[in-house]
This record gives C-alpha cells, structure tokens and sequence, in this order.
C-alpha cells in the first residue's frame, strides 16, 4: 500500500487530544490514584491498598445496585428499542405531518433530566398529579413514593416517554434513506410487510441501530438525574441505581476512597458491556464492516 | 507544575507507566508493520492488534477483579494470569 502520508494531521488531533486529556484522562487517573487511598480532605492522603476494591466485591449495597442497574437497563432495551422502530416504521414519510411528528418526537428529547423528573413527580402524584388522581379515581392504589412496584413503573415509563423518541428518530433516519427500488423489488416479489421488514429495512437500519442500542444502554446504565429527582432512590433502596449510590457515597458520606473503586469497576462493566453489544452488532447480518475499520 | 491534587501513589505511578509504554510500544510495532495485523480469530470476528491489546488489557482488569473478590488480596497469581490470557489473545483472538 502506497498511500501518501501527512503527519500534519495530528496537528489537528491535537487539540481533541488535549480536550479529552483534561476532561476524560486526567480525571480518570485522579480517580485511579483515589481508589487506593483514605483521605479525610485537605489533600490528605492514607494508603489503603486494595482495601476498597475487596470491601465492594463483597458488598451487598453494590451487588443489589448493580443488578438492579441491569434489570433496568434491559428493561428500557426490551421496551424503547422495539417500540422506536415501531414508531419509526409508521411514521409519514412525505406530506405535512412529517415535520410536525419530528417535531413531537424531537420535543421530549429538549426537556432537561431534571425537568422531566419533576414533570413525572408531579403527574404521578395522586393530589394533584394527572395520572395520579386520575389511578386514584379509578381504585387503582397507586402511590410511587411508597411502593417500590409504582415507584419502578413510574421510572420505566418516564424514561420510555422521554427517550423512545431518540430510537424514533435514528430507525426513522435509517429508514429514510432506503432507496425506492428495494420496495419495488419487494413488490415485484410479493413480498409480504414482514419479510420487508426482515429482509430490507432491519439490515439496513441496523447500523443506526447499533448507536441507539449503545446509546439507551450507556445512558440507561448511567441514569441518575431523572430518578432522583422523581424518588430519591427510594421507597427504601428500590430504585437506587449504581450513580445514585455513588453519589450518595462520595458527596453524601463523603467516603472518596470507596467511591472511587466503585467508580473504577463501574466504569469497567460500561466498557465491557459496550464492547460485547458493539462487537455483536457490527458483526450481525452480511453487511460486515470493511477490514480498515 | 503541581500535580498534588491528583493523589499519586508508586504503584498507581508504574500502573499508567506501563499503561503509557504499552501503547508505545503498540505504535512502534505499527510504525514497522502498517496495517494493524487484521484477522478473523477463534471469536470470529475481525480483530486488528490494537482490538487485541484493549481485549487483553479490559480481560486483565476483570481476571484481577475475580481473583480478589474469590480468592484473596494477593494479585501476582492473577497478573501471571493476565499475561497468559494476553498471550492467549494475541495467539488466538
């Protein structure tokens, strides 16, 4: 391979390079460095060793936040990501309505975390909330604060409401950009909806796919905003996820050494779990990637 | 400069040390085989030297996790581990 080659490139990677440094390297190592020592402040610092590593492997705090992270995280899965293509695929694809529903489903997706956690705690309460009242109204006991099942539902669908939309509008973008002539080979064919579905739109959406299955399971993995705001992490520990309880540990109990080490293997499960979703979908279906990838 | 705030301790020092020169020494193999060395190993999907590394070095972190949480504090068995499952990974993967 002859390719001409210009080392002025990383001139222009440069500033990336020193951006990610300071915002994502740098304090990564901080937390390294955190994670094997005590400190009580002022830039005091005890060496603990693997102390806090060992304390949270066994810990059940963690074990019961991580495993309640990942029932979450496949919950929002099984739920946004068939439900946005379904959205997707019946969306208008010419006329009028299509800029007004882009605009209905790109709205949720403005709302800041902490708005759309207020805007469900009020909804679902039963005094004054829409929902709420109108459960209350029915007979239906509903009440998230108390109950750990209501305050999980209320969790699920207000992430549901504020971000199927992305899947929405990645499918629909995918979806946008199939040619014409596939449908009319489909047609030709007598292909039914289902096979069209399995055999033209799925493979060829499946790289947008990709992102947004990443993209809801990073961001549903890491959730902290939306129920904090809306329970706390409550009734009890019940919707404690892993941020809200490293939040709780390194500003609340101000324990950095622990905190850190939780941080570290946090950061790890992310990293694998990303990897194995990546790695399987780039290399499900035909459509493989290049060799230069 | 004054790096005081970032906490550094000798082992979490020689840990990115060997972090820093692992990705050297990377480049270097790069710089005399272009290319990334890309094949299809027993996982049968494509993988080029530096999917190698991160799978050897992400695997590592994980062995060194099991070996405290099952066995105990003393983490040179699970470092002679790693590099056995590192070599493995360039070998095979």
């Amino acid at each position: 391979m002859d390719k001409p080659f210009s080392n002025k490139a990383w001139l222009f990677v440069l500033p990336v390079f020193l951006l990610v440094a300071l915002s994502a390297i740098v304090p990564l190592m901080t937390v390294v460095n955190y994670s094997v020592q005590d400190t009580f402040g002022n830039n005091q610092f005890f060496w603990a060793g693997l102390e806090w590593y060992e304390e949270l492997l066994h810990s059940e705090r963690f074990h019961d936040a991580l495993l309640r992270n990942l029932t979450f995280s496949a919950i929002i899965l099984i739920i946004e990501i068939p439900l946005g293509i379904f959205i997707a695929l019946n969306m208008p694809r010419k006329g009028v309505w299509v800029p007004i529903c882009l605009i209905l489903m790109a709205l949720p997706l403005l709302i800041p975390w902490n708005v759309v956690g207020t805007i469900w705690q009020v909804f679902g309460r039963a005094d004054i909330g829409l929902l709420g009242h109108t459960l209350a109204q029915l007979g239906v006991d509903y009440n998230y604060a108390t109950n750990w099942f209501d305050a999980w539902v209320t969790v699920i669908l207000m992430d549901v409401w504020h971000w199927t939309s992305l899947v929405v509008l990645l499918c629909y973008s995918g979806l946008v950009s199939i040619p014409d002539a596939y449908y009319q080979a489909a047609r030709i064919d007598g292909a039914s909806k289902w096979k069209v579905f399995r055999y033209i739109q799925l493979p060829k959406i499946h790289r947008v796919l990709l992102i947004a299955v990443l993209l809801r399971f990073m961001d549903s993995f890491m959730i902290y905003t939306e129920p904090f705001v809306l329970t706390g992490g409550g009734p009890g520990n019940t919707t404690t996820f892993l941020s809200i309880d490293l939040v709780k540990m390194a500003i609340g109990q101000f324990d950095l050494g622990p905190a850190a080490a939780m941080s570290i293997v946090y950061f790890l499960i992310i990293l694998l779990l990303s990897w194995v979703f990546y790695t399987v979908m780039t290399n499900y279906g035909e459509d493989k990637p290049e060799a230069s990838r | 400069m004054n790096l005081s705030w970032m906490a550094w301790t000798t082992p979490t020092a020689i840990f990115f040390i060997t972090i820093v020169s692992l990705l050297l020494l990377m480049s270097l193999w790069e710089a005399i085989k272009p290319g990334g060395g890309p094949r299809v190993g027993i996982l049968r999907i494509e993988t080029t030297r530096g999917d190698r590394l991160f799978l050897s070095l992400l695997g590592s972190a994980f062995i060194h996790l099991a070996w405290l949480g099952l066995v105990g504090p003393n983490l040179w068995w699970a470092l002679g581990v790693s590099v056995f499952y590192a070599l493995l990974v360039f070998r095979f993967v």
